[in-house]
């Protein structure tokens, strides 16, 4: 285990994730790929901290901050999901492209 | 644990976390794909574990445990074909998307692993998780208070936008129905949802519910003025 290996890791989950939030076309889906991504993020920051930081206590600050990202992304999207689906009955992007150019 | 047993380690919760995540997009069962993200949200908690970061590792595990929970229930609540009994793929842009994240995979691999990242290692393993909670309550207090504040905002946010109720009127998404999909077929809306009032094309026509302005009972009573259903708005 070293800081590369981490970082790999870290990249090939973000490109998962970035896959998964391109390609779905349910919104609790899409969530899915964005909170990949977040966890790569997350991965990548917390091999950084352990291996070029010292030990410095902010870098897990950082990571916290990561973790309220998540959790907010989440209930923001779940809320939004339920008024769409209230207003339009849609739960896939395919139902919502009124404003599609 | 010596370092050998710890590579190890990291290599199976690395490849289970991989598989977990790529599993999330392949399986037909909306409920599987939630409970494989959990699993991949665990293994990389418990990498984090392994880096030293005890404390975020192990609050991620519980963070997604329940997260994915509620997950798995909105998924039975919106989706079709939650338990995956038939087979089905829905998706789009499909070609791009995998080139998107596969460059999107490389790169990152590429930019994270070039440059010579400082190596400057944890000095000692014991103490991170009371560094941690000194430097929360110490010099890192206000980005703590301004996640609990955000965390507050979210809730308050998720409230308004999930309420059935609206500030103005009983129902949140009224003037908000949505124009005809078709423009051949008017009234398709209407038919879709017999519960709704007929006119909600005109409402969405001149910009939904905030032009409505303090004359919306006004407009409300000569709009529904022979609608037999307005009696449930009354």
């Amino acid at each position: 285990m070293n800081l590369d290996a981490v970082l790999v890791v870290a990249a090939v989950l973000t490109g998962i994730g970035l896959y998964g939030a391109l390609s779905q076309q349910s919104f609790v889906m899409i969530m899915m790929g964005l909170e990949l991504m977040v966890n790569g993020a997350l991965l990548a920051c917390a091999g950084l901290w352990r291996w070029t930081a010292a030990g410095a206590p902010q870098g897990q600050v950082l990571l916290i901050m990561a973790l309220a990202v998540m959790a907010i992304e989440m209930t923001l999207g779940f809320a939004m999901v339920v008024a769409v689906y209230r207003t339009r009955q849609a739960d896939v992007t395919e139902s919502v492209d009124s404003l599609k150019g | 644990m010596t370092g050998v047993w710890v590579g190890i380690a990291f290599w199976i919760f690395a490849v289970a976390a991989l598989w977990f995540g790529w599993r999330v997009f392949v399986t037909d069962s909306m409920v599987r794909a939630s409970y494989a993200l959990l699993a991949s949200f665990v293994n990389v908690g418990a990498i984090m574990v392994l880096l030293l970061a005890e404390y975020v590792g192990v609050a991620l595990l519980f963070m997604m445990t329940v997260e994915m929970v509620v997950m798995a229930l909105f998924m039975i609540m919106f989706m079709m074909n939650s338990a995956g009994l038939n087979p089905m793929q829905m998706v789009h842009q499909h070609r791009w998307s995998i080139a998107g994240g596969m460059a999107m995979a490389g790169g990152f691999g590429i930019a994270l692993t070039l440059p010579s990242w400082p190596d400057r290692p944890i000095p000692t393993a014991v103490g991170t998780i009371r560094a941690l909670g000194l430097e929360l309550l110490g010099g890192s207090m206000l980005v703590f208070e301004s996640v609990g504040a955000t965390l507050l905002a979210t809730m308050l946010a998720a409230v308004v936008l999930s309420s059935s109720r609206g500030r103005y009127t009983a129902d949140a998404h009224e003037g908000s129905i949505p124009p005809p999909l078709d423009p051949d077929e008017p009234d398709s809306w209407a038919h879709a949802e017999p519960d709704e009032d007929d006119d909600g094309d005109a409402h969405a026509g001149h910009g939904g519910h905030a032009d409505h302005g303090e004359h919306a009972d006004d407009e409300e009573h000569a709009d529904h003025g022979e609608d037999a259903e307005h009696g449930e708005h009354g």
